[in-house]
This record gives C-alpha cells, structure tokens and sequence, in this order.
C-alpha cells in the first residue's frame, strides 16, 4: 500500500491522487504458466477526500473514457469488503462486475493504521492487466499488447521472465531462515523509529517535526509486510503463528499513523 | 386518508442484505403509523426493493392524526373539594390539566373518590408528524455491516445514501436524514435510463413510473421475470434444463434492477473435470445457473442473469466476456487439479500440522488424531451390533479427511472442502470407500440435505463432529444463548439427522460415553446432544411439543427408535381412553410426590389388596404388561400403546372407588407400591403424564 494512499488518508484536509503501483502477491505467483494469475500485476489507484456526492458516476465516466460503452455491457456493483489485516486498513465497497470480470475495486475507506478516518476516502482501484485484456480481447495476460510503437511489445515479453524466477524465488529458494532474520531486522528498526517519535518534545516546531523520518519508518514496515507475504508463499508461517504475525506488523502501521496524525495535527494548528 | 410513499435510495445495497431490510421497512413505517394514530383500519402495506433502493407503500394513512380525548386522574376528591368547594388542589390541578376548575368531574375507582379531568389532544398534520419521526426509522434499520461516509461522521448506514422521495398524497413529506431532504423525485436504471431524476407525481403511480426507466421495483416481479427468462433462454438449447437453485435466483434478484437472461457456453474439454468444481466455479463465482442434458449431465453451457437490456450487437460482446471469464476460471481450476495430483493426499497428512484447527485446540493434524480415536470406538460399537463395515478403509478416510485442506483447489474453493478430498482420493486410487467416505464427510449441511450413503461416511461424519464438541466443551467454548461461533449446534444436529436417518444402533447416551472417556471434562455433550434431538423431533419431524417431551423423558434408546416412538404415540394420542390415562398417570405422579412414604424398592402385597377395584386394576397390570413389554421389544409400538390404552377402566375404577391415602398405613403404602408399578411398567414407550390434551 504506497504512503500516497496510507498516509495520505490520515490526513483530515482535502487531497485527491492518482497513480500507478505495481503490487507483488508471493503467493499468487504461477511461474508464467497460468494466463490470468500474476505475482506482480500493476493497479491504477485513485484516492478521493472527501468522496464527491456523484463518485461512482464519476467512476462510470471514467469507463466510458477508456472506450467502453457500458450500454453494451453488463455492470454490477457486488458488494466486497477490502482489508489489509497487517496495516490495519479496512473499507466497505464493492468489486465492480464487468460482463462477469472483476475490473475495479471501491471501496470507501474506514480505517486506516487502525485509526478511524474523518473525513472517509474513496478509493478506487482498477486491475490494469484485467482491464486491458479485456479491452484488447486476449485470453492470457501475457498477449497483452503493453506498447504500439515502434513494434508491438506484448506483455508476457516485457514480465514473463520476472513470473517464472520470481515464483522460483518465492516458492523454493528463499531462504526462510534470512526472511525470519530480515523481517526482525526491518521490524525492530522500525519500532526504533517510532520510540523516538513517541518521545519527540512537545515543544519541538512543526518544521523541526517534519524532519522526523515517519516515511522511512513506513517504507521499513512495508518490507515487514512484504517479508510477511514471502514467509507465507513459501509456506513458512503456520496458521497458528500467521495471527501473531499480522498483529505484530499491524503494530508497526499502527504507531506510524498515529505518529504522522501528530505530525500533520501540529501543521493544521501551526 | 391517503397513500403514503417511501423510497430510501442508496448506492448499491448488499443482495444479503436486502430482504431483511425492506421487510423491516416495513415493519417499522407501520408501527409508526399506528403509534402515530395514522393508520386506517383497513390499509395496505405495500414493499419494495432493488440494489439501489428500499420502498414502503401504504395505502389509507390518515392525513391528521386522531384527536386524542384522555383522562388525567388528580387528587382525592375530598383533598380537592373539601366541604364540596373546589380548595387550591383543585385549583392546581384543573391549572396542570388546563381545564377549568368547574370541567373536574368526581370519579370512582377501588382505591376510592377522586376528580378527574378529560383533556383533549388534537391530531396533527400527518405530514409533519412523519417529516419528524421517518428519518428516525430509516436510521435505526440494522445491518450486518456499516460505514460512515459524510465528514464528522454523523451517522453510520449501510452505503451512502443518494436520495430520499416521500409522499403523503401529492404532498412531500418534509422528512430529512443523512443531511438528504426529501422530494418527489426517483432515479431509474444506472445506464438504461442514466443520471435524469424522475418525477414521481404520487404513489400510485410508483411502479409504473419506475418501469419506465428500466427498474422492477417489485420484488416477486422481478423473481417472476427471471425465472420466466432462465425457462425461455433454456428453450433454445434442445433437451436441456436449468438447474434449479432458489439461492441463487434470490441474489440474482437483488442485484438486478432489470433483468434479463444470457446464454452462454464453454469448451466441452472442460467436461472432464469434475461436476463439482464446474458447479463451484460457475455458481459461487459467477453467478452463473448451469444447465443440465436429458439424462441430467452436465452440458457445456450456462446462464447469466445480466442487470441490463441490450439488442443482439451488445448481447454478443456480453456473451463473449462472461464466455472469456468463464474460461479462465475453468483454465484455473484446471490448473490447481493438475498441479495438486503432484503431492498425493497421503503425502499430505504431515502438512496439516501447519493447518491450525482452533487456537486453543492445535491443529487439524491432532483434530485428525482425535477423529481416529473417535471414529475407531465408533466403528467397534457397530460392528458390535452385527453391521458390516471395513475397518481399514474408514480409518484410512479418517486419516485423509482433512489433507484436502492443504490443496491449491480448496483453497480457491473453500467451500468444496471434503468434495475435493474425496475427488482426489478416487482420482488417485484410495478405494471407492474411502474416496466416498471423505466426499461426504460434512453431510448433511443442512436439515434438507441427506446423509452420506455409505457406513464408514457416516462414522466419520459422526466421529469428526463428536470428537469437535468433545473438545470444544471441554475448553469451555459450548454455545450459549444465540452465540454459537464453531457451529456446535449444527454439528450436534448432523449427528442427530445421521443417527436418525441411518439407523446405525448407537444411542445418544454411548456417544455420550466415548466423548467423555477421551475428554471428562466435556460434561454437558449429553444434555447438549439430547437438546438437538428434541429439536429435530420438533423442527425438522414435526412432531408436537408434548409427545417430545413424553419419548424424550422415558430411557433413552436410539434415535431412530425415538423417532418410532414418537411417530407411534402422534397416531394415538387423541383416543379418549389414551388421554384418560395420562390424566390418571399425572395423578399418580402427584400422589407419589406428595405421598410421605418412600416407595422404593416397596412391592405390591396382593394379601393387602381389600378393595375390587384395587385387585382387579393389580390383575389387569399382571396381565398386560408383558404384552406391553413383548410388543415393546418388537417395537409394534402402535400397538403396544393401544394395549396401555384397554388399563383406562380399571384405572378408572380404581380411582373412584379407592381411597389410596387411607389412614391405615399398611393399605396406604401397599396401595402407593400399586400406582407406581402401573406407572414404571406402562411407561417404557412414553412419559404419559407429559401429554397436553390438545
């Protein structure tokens, strides 16, 4: 999750984004062979804070702009809850149904680093992949035209080879025993950090506290998160342990947002 | 009087959650309107949904409500009208009433003399009362889940709300909620009729104005029109039918608001997996119906339920994307079957040390070392009895039963849990026992569905779910109240339905025993079992309430002879001499209860019987109860109740001419032995004293 979005939303004043973000799923690796599974696949992502009143028609529109007539399709708003157990994000939305393919999640966030949000954000995230075999009418993601010009580059040129070793990676040859060790590594960092932010002098100015480094603290709890995602594709983490985990990185994302809210609560003020 | 109308539009509700939602609507729209005064006496409630939208409908709604004439109660009427002249408590209180001192009037009630002051409440304007007290309604509807969306948060609701349209007659209500007033205005179908507002000049005219802009309103319409389109679209494809799947036509209906029906069809190569997993995948995931040949096969086509209307250009371009999406699930599917068969599920066994059961209790790999030991004493109990089982097999299918649980399939498909297990077991040749004792190891699901068909299922079935509630009481964790978080309720009644339907000779009170050899601390998993046993008499068979209570109070025996008993006293309950006998056999208990003497252990004396009813009700016994009891054993219990039933005159007798509490002890004791031997003796098959005479 970029800080654009988990940051961004702690924040109270008013703030759209939209970007790109690859987003890696060790466990949804199929060495290349399964045409609609991806370890990596890439995700559109707009934030909007507030949402504006008419944000799904918006959404709507925003079909239409990328050459779908939804007159000759079937649309369906399904409901489907997001959550991201180990940042403590959660929201309430739907997956968007396009003629049976799930193109678009929205979700109306809740809550973020186990914080509830005031006011809410919609976000809106499209399957770029998803979406774009659909429009170019491709059975396997890997056929996806990705660039016209010169030549016609297709998708599975451009990723395929990072599918295969990745999956390779992720599900023998990562060594468990250093994945445990890194993820203590990034982890007792982390909490580094945020003991010091928690002791940071109540008379310091906004500008000597925005020097302090909330952002690397969340990059280091994103490489936990990810270390996490690792340990489990490579089946290291049993059930039993999995919720001790999560709790644990869920503590880091915790003390980063309530780290940043004080932050950006001195700005308003000052 | 006139019609009321509601409409509550919002982004798209969950289909869950809709029907229960709409019918609360409803619910409380009407209460308000009685508690109101602003109900008819004749009036019709009228509701409606779609995704985007819950309506009320009433039709004669008061437009003022009802005067209201009360009666207030002051003080004493001689506090207030000492020597007959109104004194300053009567004063005070015709001011508190705001009548004058001369409109008190005395009135009299047990407690004595008091003045009295009618006060007249008049009705107000109905659109004002329910522009106040709706939004109240509309906020306090309950929902499994909901959100905040408006900054500051002030309320929470199920998604966001869009609009509001109420009207009393031609009237806006001026009815507010969510920071949304209401107007005369509704909105039609997302793409079909696009953002236009419509207006909506009064509720009459609701339906009709909503079916112009591509929205069913009417929820049995809308089932009706989908149904009709699935039969139709059918019709197209010779020899075929839909399957039939009332769950998925209902969250079909609620998440169209205009419905129509796609045929669609996939590569026969996928035929070769199995039904299941083409069911699963074209069900669950895509809400597809599938459709089946003549000789009920799976045929390679299926139907989609689209939320739109397009003509044959657009209805391709949807064929061929639901068709595309399709094929990728399949392709998946395909993909996990494959890949799966490379670890075969003996393998697997190990794996499940990983697979946590419950936190408190390990893993499915000590549940599965559990599940052994229940389903060994299980199967030794049987076998006892003379039913032939293979011992191997089902400790093998015991053994496997849960490997499933670590394969890709179950994992993208949870809810094929055991399906898949079986599946694989006979794809990698574990034996036709095996392979069918692990499919069906979690029937039935429900009170609906059957058992599994095989004997060594049916043990592990039966063992897992026992070996589950053992260990779950045994940590404290048995249900309570409407909290039931690990199904234990459900599993106890799998194991009553299995029990029951099977015919397998183990009662309640030996599974009751082998639970608690292994876990003595699971105390209660008897009482718990016999609660699910009354429950499926009641619920699932029928039968009344006090026939229940009369089986389930004598001995337990089987399930399936409870099930007889309970069936044989339902046919002869009505018979007079039947009801007379359980009137006599309440007596009997209370006498007993209220006798000083303890009769236990005390036999009849036939020397001191002195009385002929008494000798001759002693006779009758002697004589018909080993009929009984030889009926009984044969369980002709039909019978055998009717042969109880020929004591009803010398029990009557008995009683009319026998004092059995005389004075002289010897007689009164004697006589007590006598009541109670009749009672003990005729008493195997049911309790009598429980039957109510209906």
């Amino acid at each position: 999750m970029s800080p654009e979005t988990f940051l961004r939303v702690l924040d109270p004043r008013p703030f759209s984004v939209a970007y790109a973000q690859p987003s890696r799923r060790p466990a949804d690796g199929r060495y290349g062979e399964n045409p609609n599974r991806l370890f990596k696949h890439t995700q559109f992502q707009v934030v909007l804070k507030p949402p504006p009143v008419n944000v799904q028609e918006i959404y709507l529109e925003s079909l239409a702009a990328i050459g779908i007539d939804l007159r000759q399709h079937d649309l369906k708003f399904e409901e489907d809850n997001w959550e991201a157990p180990t940042l403590g994000a959660w929201g309430i939305g739907w997956q968007v149904m396009l003629d049976g393919q799930e193109i678009t999640q929205f979700t109306y966030f809740q809550q973020c680093g186990g914080l509830d949000l005031d006011p809410i954000s919609a976000e809106i995230t499209y399957g770029l992949e998803r979406i774009a075999s659909f429009l170019q009418d491709v059975d396997s993601l890997y056929d996806v035209v990705w660039a016209r010009t010169p030549n016609p580059v297709t998708y599975g040129e451009v990723r395929h080879l990072e599918e295969v070793q990745f999956s390779v990676y992720n599900f023998e040859q990562a060594d468990v025993e250093k994945l445990w060790e890194h993820l203590r590594l990034y982890e007792a960092e982390c909490q580094q950090l945020l003991s010091r932010a928690a002791q940071l002098p109540e008379e310091l100015s906004p500008a000597e506290r925005r020097r302090f480094p909330v952002l690397a603290a969340y990059d280091l709890c994103l490489k936990c998160s990810h270390l996490f995602n690792l340990l489990d594709a490579r089946g290291a983490i049993s059930v039993t342990e999995r919720v001790g985990i999560i709790a644990r990185i869920r503590v880091l994302a915790v003390g980063i947002a309530k780290a940043y809210s004080r932050m950006i609560a001195r700005e308003s003020h000052g | 009087m006139a019609e009321l109308l509601l409409e509550v539009g919002l982004e798209e509700i969950p289909a869950r959650m809709i029907a229960d939602a709409q019918s609360e609507l409803a619910r409380r729209v009407e209460a308000l309107l009685a508690r109101q005064r602003l109900l008819e006496s004749a009036t019709t409630i009228t509701s409606y949904s779609t995704p985007r939208r819950l309506a009320v409908r009433v039709q004669g709604v008061l437009t003022q409500q009802l005067d209201l004439q009360e009666e207030l109660t002051g003080p004493s009427w001689k506090a207030a009208f000492p020597e007959g002249q109104p004194g300053p408590a009567a004063q005070a209180f015709a001011k508190k009433a705001g009548v004058p001192v001369t409109a008190l009037k005395k009135i009299t009630t047990p407690k004595g003399e008091y003045a009295s002051a009618t006060i007249q409440r008049p009705g107000q304007r109905a659109e004002k009362v329910l522009g106040e007290e709706l939004g109240k309604e509309i906020g306090a509807l309950s929902w499994p889940k909901t959100m905040y969306w408006r900054p500051n948060k002030p309320e929470r609701f199920v998604r966001p709300l869009r609009w509001l349209l109420c009207l009393l007659g031609e009237n806006v209500v001026p009815l507010e909620f969510a920071g949304i007033r209401a107007a005369n205005v509704s909105y039609g179908h997302r793409i079909l009729h696009g953002d236009r507002p419509i207006a909506i000049g009064r509720p009459a005219d609701y339906l009709a104005t909503l079916e112009a802009a591509f929205v069913v309103a009417d929820v049995g319409l809308r089932r009706h029109r989908i149904r009709t389109a699935l039969d139709a679209a059918t019709r197209t494809l010779p020899g075929a039918r839909w399957r039939e799947d009332e769950a998925l036509v209902e969250q079909v209906t609620h998440l169209t608001e205009w419905p129509t029906v796609l045929v669609g069809n996939f590569q026969s190569e996928f035929l070769v997996l199995p039904e299941e997993v083409l069911v699963t995948v074209m069900r669950d995931h895509q809400k597809y119906f599938a459709i089946e040949d003549k000789q009920h096969a799976l045929a390679s086509h299926f139907l989609a339920v689209l939320n739109t209307e397009v003509g044959p250009e657009g209805m391709a371009i949807i064929r061929h994307g639901n068709e595309r999406v399709l094929r990728a699930r399949f392709n998946d599917a395909r993909f996990f079957w494959n890949y799966d068969q490379k670890l075969p599920l003996e393998q697997r066994v190990e794996k499940l040390k990983t697979v946590t059961f419950q936190r408190d209790l390990g893993s499915y790999y000590s549940k599965t070392e559990s599940n052994l030991l229940m389903a060994k004493a299980l199967g030794a109990a049987v076998a006892a009895q003379g039913i032939p089982l293979d011992h191997a097999a089902l400790e093998r299918a015991v053994l496997l039963a849960k490997t499933d649980l670590t394969t890709e399939l179950v994992k993208e498909f949870t809810e094929l849990q055991g399906i898949v297990g079986g599946l694989y077991a006979r794809a990698q040749g574990l034996g036709e026992i095996v392979a069918q004792a692990i499919y069906s190891q979690y029937m039935p699901a429900g009170v609906e569905d059957s058992i599994p068909a095989t004997v060594e299922g049916q043990i592990l079935g039966l063992a897992d779910r026992l070996a589950t509630i053992a260990e779950m009481f045994a940590i404290g964790l048995e249900p309570s109240g409407s909290k039931d978080p690990f199904a234990l309720r459900r599993a106890a009644n799998g194991i009553v339905k299995i029990l029951a339907e099977s015919g397998l000779p183990l009662t309640l009170a030996a599974l009751e025993a082998m639970a608690l050899k292994s876990l003595p601390r699971a105390g209660a998993v008897g009482t718990f079992l016999k609660e699910r046993l009354d429950f499926y008499l009641r619920e699932v068979r029928g039968y009344a309430y006090d026939v229940v209570n009369a089986v389930l109070s004598t001995g337990l025996t089987t399930v399936t002879d409870a099930v007889a008993r309970a069936q044989a006293l339902t046919q002869v309950r009505g018979s007079d001499d039947l009801l007379a006998i359980s009137t006599a056999f309440k007596r009997i208990k209370n006498i007993l209860r209220q006798a000083e003497e303890k009769q236990d252990g005390d036999s009849v004396a036939s020397e001191s019987l002195t009385e002929p009813a008494e000798r001759h009700l002693y006779a009758e016994a002697l004589r018909v109860a080993p009929q009984v009891e030889a009926m009984r054993a044969r369980q002709e219990y039909v019978e055998a109740l009717e042969r109880v039933a020929t004591l009803r005159p010398a029990i009557d007798s008995f009683f009319d001419q026998v004092m059995v509490m005389a004075p002289e002890p010897h007689l009164r004791r004697n006589r007590l032995a006598l009541i109670a031997s009749v009672l003990n003796d005729f008493s195997r098959i049911a309790d009598f004293s429980e039957i109510v005479p209906g």
